[in-house]
This record gives C-alpha cells, structure tokens and sequence, in this order.
C-alpha cells in the first residue's frame, strides 16, 4: 500500500510557477503580531519595517518586487505578504536565518533590516523593499569573519548552533548602538533568544570578547 | 551549489572520499555517491572505517553521528591521533546506510566511550599497523625501526628515508582486517587525545555556510507540511480560526491553542477548504496521516493552516492532575528486579529510623529550537532520505517498512539538525516526508511547524518513585528499597508504530517488552535506578507502564535524571534525619573512590560549608541554601557531583539559581574544552527542566504548542558563578559526558531549596507556584 491510495489530488496547478498576488492593506492590517511574538519581540521586528514600506511595496510590484540582501540585489517572486524568511532561505538560497517557532518568540530567524535586528518570520517581504537586509552570511565568511564571528569561534560558542545565527545578528545590532555593553545590556538583548544546547554562557564570553569588554 | 564527481573520488570499499572540501561532505554529494543496496558494512574491516585519499587526506566514516555535541571533532582526534596525521587532514563522513558501519543508536552518551573502546580508534590503529609493516617492506626496515609523523612514515635516525600514506595506499583499499591485537597508543605517547581541538563545525556553523537537515535543497523539491490533530481554539468559539492565505506564524497560534488530540483518528478531510490555494501539489491522506505538498514553503504552510480536517477523539489520557496517580494504578506490563542484596524487609524492621517518600517527575520536551526536518525522494520504487535522524540503519527499516520497500531499495543520509537530546520529531519528520514524497512522487521537504514539533514528539517519561530506607543507630544506612514506576509509549523507530507518524499512517503499535526472565543477572541497571553508594541492604525494582497517552521516548537523560532526582533527594532527606552533612553523608556511603573524588572536588570547587540542611532559620523574605547530587551513571560510566546554590524568595516562591559547581570523571578527556561545552550545556538544560519544564494535556492531549506555553531557560535567569572541575584518567576507558551532568542536576537544586526553607519539593518542576505552595 502506498500513501498515494488513499490520497487525493486538489485542484491547483501543480508545478506552475507562481505569480505574486498583489497584497492588500487589509490584508497588512490585519497581519498583526499575536500577543505572544509582540511580548517576546515582535513589536520591535514591526516597527523596524512599518514606516515607508508602503512605497517600496508598491513601486515593486509595478516591476516586480526586488529586495536588497548582503548588498546584492534580488528579484522576488513571492506575494509580499510572505514572511521575508521564506524568501531569504528559499529564493535567496541563503542558510543563516533559521526557522524555529513562527512566533517571534526564539530568535533563530533573526537577521538585520537596515542595520537593526529583526524576526524574519514575522517581517513580510513586501516591508523590506528598498532597505538592506543583511544576514549571518553577509557579515563575514569562514575566511574572512566578522569580528563578532571570530569571537564566537575563539569561544567555541556553539554546540548544535541552530540559533547562533540569530544571536550573532541581534549581538551585532547591539554591538552598533551600544560598543560597550555591560553584562547586564547584553543579557537584555538576547533575552528573546533561545538555545537549547545551553551554550549561553559562551555565547555572553563571545559578545563580551568581541566588544572587548571583560 | 551543484555536486560534481570532481568533490569526491569513490573507491575504496565504497567508502566516499573526500578531496579538497573541509569538515563534512555535502550531503548531495553523499547521495550521488551512495549506492542502493548493501544491507551493512562490515565493522571488521578497515576499509569500512577510513581511506587514503592520493592527496594523503584521510576520510573516516562512523556510524555515530554529530548531534550538536562535538563527537566529531573529537571523533576526528582519535583517527588523528592513531594514525599520526594532523587533524585538519581527517574529513567526516557520519551516518550513511551502506557506507558508515552500523553502531547503534546515537544515543546515551556512547559515542566517545564506543570509539575508544574498540570502534574507530581500533580500526584506526589496526591500519597505522598494516601501513607500518607496508612501509617496513617499502624501506627496507623492521617496522620497529619506523616513526610516523603527519602521514610520513620514516626511518628513525634518517628522515630521507620515508614513504608518505598517500604513496602507500591512496587512493586504494587498505585491504586489512581490524585488529583486536594491535594495541593502540598508550596515554605517554597521546599528541592530539587531550588537547581542546578547536571544533570542526564552528566556522561554517557562525557564518552561515553549514548545511543542516533543514538546509538540504534537491532539484524538483516540493514543500510538505502535516496536518495533525488538533481542536479548534477555544477563543475562537470553537470554530477554526480566519486563517490569512499568506503564510503568517502568527496568525497560527490562535487557532493551535487549542491543543492537539492524542488518539484522534481522521473522520473526513475537507479539500474544498484548500481549493485553489496558489501552488498547492496534493493534500495526501493516508489512515489518519495527512499532510500537504506545495510549490513553495509558505504555500505549504498557508495549506496546512487553512485545511479543514475533522477528528473523532478519543480522550483516553488521564487528567493532568491525575496522572501519578494513573500510573500508580495502572496495569503492570514488565517488572524489572534490578537489584537484592541482604534482607531488605528485615533491615527495615530493625532499622532505628525508617524514612518514606514518594518523588514524581512530569513529562518534559526535547524542546528543540529547530523544528524537525527531512527531504525525502521516493520513486520508482527507491527511497533516499536525509535526515537527522539518531540511527540511520533503524529508520531505513522503519521506512521500508513504511514504504512498503525492500531496506536494499531505501537509503538514509544523515544530516545534522538541531540538537536534539533524545528522540525529537527528527525520525517523525522522516517518515513523514517519505511519505509526502511517495503520494507525490517528486523529492519533498517537511519542516515541522512549532507546534508540530512541540506537541508530537516523543516526550521523555513521567515517573513515579518510591522509596524506603532505615537508618542504623550510628546514622548509616541499613536498607534501601526503591520501587519505580515508569509511563510510556513508543520509542524509537523500530517499528513505525514507534512514533506519531507511523501510528497515524495506520501502523500498529508495537506490544510493551516483556519481563526479563524470573532471574536475571541482577546489578545490570543502566537507568540509574540503583543508588550509586553501597548499602548492606538494598532492593530495586521497576516497573513499566504501556497506556494510551503521550508518545515517549528516550530524552536527556532517560529515566536516570528521574532516578537520579529521586534517589539523591532521598539521599539528602537521610542525611537530614541522620543530621548529618550531605557531603559526609554521601562520602560515607560512597565505597567507589572515584565516587568520592567527584563529590570531594565539588565540595571544594563550591567551597561548602560543613553543617547537616536545613539551614539555620532565616530571617527576611530570601533564604539562601546550597545542595549536592552525585551519581555513577549508569552504574558504569562517569562520575558526577553538583552543588547548587540558590536563593528562595519566600513571599513569592521564586527560585533564584546563583551558583553551580560541578566536578566530572569521564575517563580520558579527549577534547577538554569540549567536556566543559557539554558540562554547561547540561547544566543550563538541567535548569530550566528542574525549574521551569512540564507538559501540559488534558484528557485528549498536549496543550500548548509554543515557546510561551513550554517556557525554557532564557538568559536572564541563569546563575552568573559556574564553576567545572574535570578529572582526566587518560589510563582509564572513556566514559562520555553528553549527558551524565543533567542526572544529577534537579536533585542538587531540590536539595538547595530544601536547605534554604526546610521544606521537602518531591515534585519537578519547581515552579514558583509549587515552592510556594510548599512553604
């Protein structure tokens, strides 16, 4: 017996592509961020993208919605109410932002829009139209790492490293505003990521090492 | 990224060679590579466990994988340091049915001590041996007169005269048998063993350039997602709730709150409620499985979320509240006599103190922060499967089982995933997307939602433990007789009834294990059930519990971090009645020196403070107190001792953790800082288990399915003063120390709070509200 017995096929097109489906502000209304992803992060994920992102969605879709990612430019073909980390993984082929929750409650998702952390899970695609968006990849390479990256190898502040990604990210946002941050500031910045491996304290050691503090 | 022929040379043994390509291999390139059909790989040859390249680089392959924790580097070390090569010329290739040796599970703690035992390291200097004797002939010299330095083999006292490892044999079979006789290096001669190699993962992992399971991509690949049971939110008046056709996190939790339906079975899919969803491929049914398959990730999402199933429930979980009670009173399956020694009964009648106390330990989550994943392509009636799966050989069976394939016609690629403690939904995942792949017939990958992953994994086991001991006059021990009662359900694939995924698609359960036979050979207790001090009396029984509830299955440390939590807070309930130390306490219990030696090293790390728990009344709303555990894991492995200090707010309830030293005996230390990485880790897990972890469920299953309804440690609440001591035998076996730590550590916490209120907390986790409750 094989799972394709008892299942049926629905009524779509298989293997057509896809056309971007114009998004609605009703539809960006009502796209709010639940209770729980505003309490761990969300507002701030919504607020970085919310302001003039009307314009840039718009002026897309007339040609087709571009992004700019590690200072590279791409052409999306997704609807841009689709979660901008869809479309970094998938369509920017890019690995560092991960999927973790959907929420905006872990973290692992989290990349820069012009230069400030935000949850890609939650951020839609049409938001970041016109801004740069920059990702674990565009910060260094194995051959040439971020500073913030160098230190998180001097440590060895990884175990299964699913959400360094994010924590490097929103470090290195911080790191930008705030160059030497107490235990305390850093602790407060990566209070909305988790990690399971409980590499934490070498991730702090990581932070502290590269704002060379302690 | 497309693999060629040009990353990879096949050859020896069917073995893939890596060339030029760092760390690990493209797990594509691991598939092209791969060939269907051979049911194993014998381990007794060499050839099955490393090659020569011509470039003088030298691939090992395991059938222990790279979970997170860092075996592979160290696993790395070991082939470096029997062969004489550098490190940095060793690749990796873990975890390939037909291509990696078959080792069991990744699991328990075992890949160190299975390497060095006898598995790589064996086979790593029976090779060094043959390439010896193969160089002896070469040179024109007895093998005794050759050295070995960085894969060149020369004569001692005239280096001109050398043959490298790649002129002996690269690029060729090796054509040797593992040697039971070779005997590997003694520890005076280690270079590599011992030292903290920087990790291999590291780098990619912290740039965004490793490929994990969820980052696998094949050409034609499709988008799953299932669809499990579930209720509807109560807040959206029992209706599902608008689910926007854009694929949004958010907008899921309102209609997934509701919570999820254990026993469910399908009544009727609604396939007009996805009709005309942009890029929908087929929803697929099969039993009770159902799932989706679109063009593009968040059109499976948009599928999942707006598809209308219907489930008839079954309800048969006990209430939430009564649960221990339900496995009290629940039928015996299996009954398990670990351990009699002396007259128990009769020791306890004659005992001057005789001390009772029952501890229960709720149902925790592997929790992981990935969400499962796999790619799975079957056609034409072959499968390939990447997955993070923790046994490649046992999920091969499980899906040809489930595929209705002959295992020759299936192959699994192991891919790392998120750190996975145990069985997460990684096999679940699998066998979900070979499932979605079949319907469709094109390569598919599924990538659990939150929810998915939270409410349908294999949770570790609840338990119930009861135990009874007497003290003699001179405040020593006299009897222990411990009684442990364990839920569970499924396990590991196995059968496909072993997990959630197998059940739905309408594959039966497997039947509970039986008793061991009337007299087993007693003392052989991996589950930490036995105390690890001597007693003149002692019996150890367990009981196992089948019934209808969560799926369970082995999570970090499986049943011992109960046992372990039971026993040691009854340790320290003794010692209190004794009104002894609970470090002379243990130390006069402890007949196994390196036993002592942990707790010893703890005491001192933690600079404690001889006086019997509990602390001295405290005034004001903070006590402060401070508590030890110590365990031989498993009876056979490491030693490890804890001590907690912490600080209970009295009005609230609230724990506050504020120091942790722990001293740790595994053996030889092959990477120490890797150890440490592993002692941390296990110490933050074992936090926010101890203090924060249980899953919620009601009748028809787990409520909650995000991060805010299963809270886990965050930054904010973990304590500033870590301390770790290791203890290095490079003479003695290794033991392993991915997760002899967590055992111990909820134990020496309740026994903090004990110290800091007086009051006894027998029930994990210790919320705020239980503490307060307490007091």
């Amino acid at each position: 017996m094989s799972a394709g017995d008892e299942s049926r096929t629905a009524d779509g097109s298989p293997g057509e592509p896809v056309p971007a489906q114009p998004g609605t502000d009703g539809a960006r209304t009502g796209r709010r961020p639940t209770r729980a992803a505003l309490a761990a992060g969300g507002v701030a994920a919504a607020a970085a993208v919310a302001g003039g992102a009307y314009l840039a969605e718009r002026a897309g879709l007339l040609g087709g919605l571009h992004i700019r990612v590690n200072g590279g430019d791409h052409a999306v073909s997704a609807t841009p109410d689709t979660p901008l980390l869809y479309v970094l993984r998938n369509e920017v082929g890019l690995n560092g932002p991960h999927f973790g929750c959907g929420f905006a409650e872990c973290g692992a998702c989290t990349v820069q829009v012009d230069g400030r952390a935000v949850r890609s899970c939650v951020t839609r695609v049409g938001d970041v139209g016109g801004r740069e968006v920059t990702t674990l990849e565009g910060l260094g390479t194995p051959g040439h790492p971020h500073p913030l990256q160098q230190a998180f190898i001097d440590q060895q502040a990884a175990q299964c490293g699913y959400c360094i990604s994010g924590m490097i990210m929103e470090s290195a946002a911080m790191l930008r505003s705030n160059p030497k941050p107490s235990d305390a500031d850093i602790r407060t910045a990566l209070s909305g990521h988790l990690c399971r491996c409980g590499t934490h304290y070498r991730i702090l050691r990581a932070v502290r090492a590269a704002a060379g503090v302690r | 990224m497309t693999p060629s022929r040009r990353d990879f040379i096949k050859a020896m043994g069917g073995l893939v060679v890596a060339i030029s390509l760092p760390g690990r291999l493209d797990p594509r390139v691991l598939a092209a590579a791969s060939p269907f059909g051979p049911l194993t790989v014998p381990p007794d040859q060499v050839d099955s466990w490393l090659a020569i390249a011509r470039d003088g680089s030298v691939t090992i392959a395991t059938g222990k994988v790279e979970l997170g924790t860092g075996v592979a580097t160290a696993t790395m070390q070991i082939a470096a340091e029997e062969l004489d090569v550098a490190v940095s010329r060793i690749r990796l290739v873990q975890g390939v049915t037909g291509q990696t040796v078959d080792q069991g599970y990744t699991a328990g703690s075992q890949s160190m001590r299975t390497q060095w035992a006898g598995g790589l390291r064996q086979a790593a200097a029976s090779a060094r041996q043959t390439l010896l004797e193969m160089a002896a002939t070469r040179l024109g010299v007895p093998a005794d007169q050759l050295a070995v330095r960085g894969g060149v083999v020369s004569v001692r006292g005239d280096a001109a005269r050398s043959v490298t490892y790649a002129e002996l044999v690269g690029g060729r079979r090796i054509g040797a048998a593992v040697s039971r006789q070779v005997r590997a290096k003694p520890p005076s001669q280690f270079q590599v063993v011992g030292t903290s190699v920087p990790r291999e993962d590291i780098p990619a992992k912290v740039t965004g350039r490793f490929t994990y399971v969820q980052d696998v991509r094949v050409p034609g690949m499709a988008h799953g997602r299932v669809v499990r049971p579930g209720r509807p939110s109560p807040a959206a008046g029992g209706q599902p709730a608008a689910v926007s056709s854009t694929a949004s996190g958010p907008t899921a939790i309102a209609e997934m709150i509701g919570g999820t339906l254990a026993n469910a079975t399908l009544r009727h899919v609604d396939e007009s409620s996805v009709h005309g969803l942009p890029g929908l491929v087929k929803v697929v049914t099969k039993h009770s499985f159902v799932g989706v398959v679109a063009e593009r990730e968040e059109q499976a999402i948009a599928a999942a979320q707006r598809l209308r199933v219907t489930w008839t429930d079954a309800a048969l979980l006990p209430d939430q509240a009564g649960l221990f009670d339900a496995i009290g009173t629940a039928k015996v399956a299996n009954t398990r006599v670990l351990s009699v020694v002396g007259d128990v009964d009769a020791a306890l009648g004659s005992a001057a103190t005789v001390l009772q106390a029952t501890y229960h330990h709720p149902y925790q989550a592997h929790a992981s922060i990935g969400p499962s994943c796999a790619v799975a392509d079957v056609k034409d009636g072959r499968a390939t499967v990447w997955s993070a799966t923790q046994g490649v050989y046992q999920l091969r069976d499980a899906l040809a089982t489930l595929l209705g394939l002959s295992r020759e016609n299936v192959r699994v690629i192991y891919v790392e995933g998120s750190g996975c403690y145990g069985i997460n939904g990684a096999d679940d995942a699998s066998m979900s997307a070979a499932l979605l792949s079949q319907s469709v017939g094109r390569p598919v990958r599924v990538q659990y939602m939150r929810a998915d992953e939270i409410a349908w994994e294999n949770f570790g086991s609840p338990m119930v433990m009861s135990l009874r001991a007497g003290l003699d006059g001179s405040g020593r021990i006299a009897a222990w007789d411990y009684q442990g009662w364990t839920a569970s359900r499924g396990n590991r694939p196995g059968p496909p009834g072993n997990v959630p995924a197998g059940v739905l698609a309408g594959f039966p359960e497997p039947p509970p294990p039986a008793s061991p036979p009337p007299s087993p050979p007693l003392g052989d207790d991996s589950l930490n059930s036995m105390p690890s001090y001597a007693f003149p009396s002692q019996r150890v029984v367990s009981y196992g519990v089948y019934q209808p509830w969560l799926f369970t299955g082995p999570l970090r440390s499986p049943s011992r971090l109960q046992n372990t939590f039971a026993n040691e807070s009854f340790m320290d309930e003794l010692a209190a009645a004794a009104g002894a130390d609970p470090i002379d306490f243990r130390l006069r219990h402890a007949s196994d020196p390196r036993l002592a030696a942990v707790i010893q090293r703890a005491a001192q790390s933690a600079g404690w403070q001889s006086r019997p728990s509990p602390a001295p009344q405290q005034a004001g709303a903070t006590r402060t107190g401070r508590g030890v555990a110590a365990v031989r894991y498993e009876g056979t492995s490491s030693y490890v001792a804890a001590i907690i200090a912490a600080q209970v707010d009295a009005g609230t309830g609230a724990v506050r953790v504020t120091q942790v030293a722990v001293a740790h005996d595994c053996g030889v230390v092959i990477n120490p800082d890797g150890v440490r990485n592993q002692i941390e880790g296990n110490i933050v897990q074992g936090l926010s288990r101890a203090l924060k972890e249980e899953v919620r469920f009601d009748r028809s299953g787990v409520l909650g399915v995000d991060w805010a309804s299963y809270p886990i440690i965050t930054f904010a609440e973990l304590p500033d003063d870590v301390r770790i001591e290791l203890i290095d035998h490079p003479e003695l076996p290794a033991l392993g120390a991915g997760e002899a730590t967590i055992s111990v550590i909820s134990g020496a916490l309740g026994n903090a709070i004990f110290d800091a209120t007086g009051r006894r907390l027998r029930q994990l986790p210790f919320t705020a509200d239980r503490v307060k409750a307490a007091l």
